[in-house]
């Protein structure tokens, strides 16, 4: 059985959990699970992966030409790995494995496979199409599989337990058609939205982004991450990187509590499937009551206050 | 320079989709089809850069069935000069679509290709990263601001933990989000006008490319349903309901 190439996400320092989610679904594939870490000054990333159960070996290509991870540098590296003899390339259906993914997969000549939510056989994956509303089972017949993989249907592996070699690698550098100007990183002591155990989202009904310290002090209560609605974001309430959504984030937490939210499909297509949906809104006819587990008919500036002081 | 953008014909995001009872894909007979609402906001973006005298053609590309002419027709009432549709009842899976714009790109020399991030019936994400691949370009994905300068496009990218900057090369590759702008509605003038825009149709074969998918849809099914659930009168009930039934707080 061929070989599967994880490629990590991470930040130099530290390991991102999509590329835990990524590990457990490489490993209802089958096959060595390998993890390509490409960075800068990334020994410490490349540590962290290799501890993670199931990993066989880890693959780090330090270089400064991969210390921003553009896909135009990264994916060349990442083709001549998986020509090595990989059957499967696996990232997580971030911003970052979306970008890389399908760029990797036609270095390749190859389908790529987006944002899988179950894994069939070797071949065939189920995803998601028609935000969420269908349900595709697809087969690729390619020799390599270029797949990303929702974080919300699979599992974390565990972070400890695993001590796989890492072993170095060299890819070709920069390849001079992209450069790295700034990031300007969403500042927060809140747990991160794809990764929390409880989200608190607003939309329009929030009227302004003066009022969602309302929202900020439920969440503190839960420990909950905030998220928003697309027209709570257009409006400028809350930055671009809040929305849960079909085109935003894909979120799964134990609780999702939806405050103000009307619930389009878009949306819905982002939430859907967490644990507990609560839904706080002031008219009955709300779709988001559709799929809330509770629904509370309430003017929000009135029920938040409450229910935060109920905690 | 000119820019090329990329349309797509989708069932309307308003409708709410069915899937067929044997299981072999979403109904689109007599469904509202719509251009991709990404491929609006790509189309804007274009016709904005020309109305700022930073381009100076746009030509819009579909690939697809007859019908996408219509689409073609929106694009080229928004402002779009002239438009091509490459003429296929194939399902087009983005390696398909990505080699066929390969093509279109080699003929008419654009420095900039300006695509959706996504099309919302395949909810893919993939076309133009795969484009950007086989033209050997950069590409500034999920693009929320764009500014062409002297050979080279910044690009701001909507990313998980807030925005990123790069710098591209030209030509580039760059895929729209939906903070990228707000598209405008053509008015009737200009949908009269675009009538006698020029339109021209070919084929993938006549381009050379093999436009066969390359994954095959084995079943296509309704996601699980959720349970319905139940209103609470009031907050303590909710609270009670959360702790007690749920056991989530
Ligand atoms: C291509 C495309 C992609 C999209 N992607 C996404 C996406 O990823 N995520 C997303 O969220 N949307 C997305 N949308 C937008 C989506 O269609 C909806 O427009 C959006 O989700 C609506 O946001 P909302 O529920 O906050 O606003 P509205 O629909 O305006 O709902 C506001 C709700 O607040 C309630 N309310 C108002 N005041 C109060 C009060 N005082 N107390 C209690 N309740 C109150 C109202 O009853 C109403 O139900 C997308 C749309 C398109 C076309
Ligand atoms: N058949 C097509 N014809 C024209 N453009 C397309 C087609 N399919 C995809 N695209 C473009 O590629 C973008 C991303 O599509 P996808 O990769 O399928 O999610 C769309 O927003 C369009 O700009």
């Amino acid at each position: 059985m061929a070989n599967i190439l994880v490629v990590a996400e991470h930040d130099n320092a530290t390991l991102k959990p999509a590329t835990l989610n990524a590990v457990t679904a490489a490993g209802t594939i089958g096959g060595d699970i390998h993890v390509l870490v490409a960075g800068k000054g990334a020994q410490a990333a490349a540590e962290a992966a290799s501890k993670v159960a199931g990993v066989a070996k880890v693959l780090l290509a330090d270089d400064s030409a991969y210390e921003h991870q553009l896909p135009e540098d990264v994916a060349p590296l990442v083709v001549a790995t998986a020509k090595g003899g990989y059957g499967h390339v696996l990232a997580g259906a971030t911003s970052v494995g979306k970008n890389l993914a399908p760029r990797v997969a036609a270095l390749l000549d190859v389908a790529a496979i987006s944002d899988i939510t179950g894994v069939v056989s070797a071949d065939t994956f189920e995803r998601p199409i028609y935000a969420g509303n269908a349900i595709a089972t697809v087969q690729s017949k390619d020799a390599v599989k270029v797949v990303t993989v929702r974080t919300t249907a699979f599992e974390t592996a565990a972070a400890t337990g695993g001590s796989a070699s890492v072993e170095p690698v060299s890819g070709a550098g920069a390849a001079g058609l992209s450069r790295f100007v700034s990031a300007e990183l969403t500042k927060s002591e809140r747990p991160e939205l794809t990764a929390a155990r409880v989200v608190v989202s607003g939309g329009r009904g929030m009227q302004s982004g003066e009022n969602f310290p309302l929202l900020e002090a439920l969440a503190d209560k839960l420990g909950a991450a905030v998220g928003a609605s697309r027209a709570a974001v257009d409006a400028g309430f809350v930055p671009n990187d809040y929305q849960v959504g079909q085109t935003g984030k894909i979120v799964a937490p134990e609780l999702y509590i939806a405050v103000g939210i009307s619930g389009a499909i878009q949306h819905l297509a982002g939430m859907k499937d967490s644990k507990v949906i609560v839904a706080i809104n002031k008219d009955e006819e709300a779709p988001i009551f559709q799929v809330a587990d509770y629904g509370l008919v309430a003017d929000l500036f009135k029920a938040v206050p409450e229910l935060e002081q109920a905690l | 320079m000119r820019i090329l953008v990329p349309v797509k014909r989708v069932v309307d995001y308003n409708v709410k989709i069915r899937v067929k009872a044997d299981g072999s894909g979403v109904e689109t007979a007599n469904v509202k089809m719509s251009m991709n609402p990404f491929d609006e906001i790509a189309v804007e973006e274009a016709v904005r850069l020309k109305e700022a005298g930073k381009a100076s053609e746009i030509v819009a590309v579909s690939v697809g069935p007859a019908q996408a002419q219509e689409t073609l027709r929106t694009a080229l009432a928004m402002g779009a000069d002239r438009a091509i549709l490459v003429q296929t009842d194939a399902e087009t899976q983005p390696l398909a679509v990505a080699k066929v714009l390969k093509a279109l790109v080699e003929k008419e020399g654009p420095q900039l290709v300006i695509l959706g991030k996504q099309a919302i019936d395949d909810d893919c994400n993939q076309t133009g990263q795969m484009l950007a691949a086989l033209l050997g370009w950069g590409q500034g994905t999920f693009a929320s601001k764009v500014v062409p300068g002297e050979g080279s496009v910044a690009v701001t990218r909507e990313i998980d933990g807030g925005l990123e900057t790069v710098d591209l090369t030209l030509p580039a590759i760059v895929t729209a989000d939906l903070r990228l702008n707000e598209p405008r509605y053509a008015s009737l003038p200009n949908i009269m006008k675009a009538k006698k825009k020029p339109l021209e149709t070919v084929t993938p074969d006549s381009l050379g490319v093999d436009v066969a998918p390359r994954l095959t849809t084995l079943t296509v099914v309704e996601p699980a349903r959720r349970k319905a659930g139940v209103k609470v009168a009031d907050v303590a009930t909710l609270v009670d309901k959360l702790k007690t039934e749920a056991r989530v707080i």
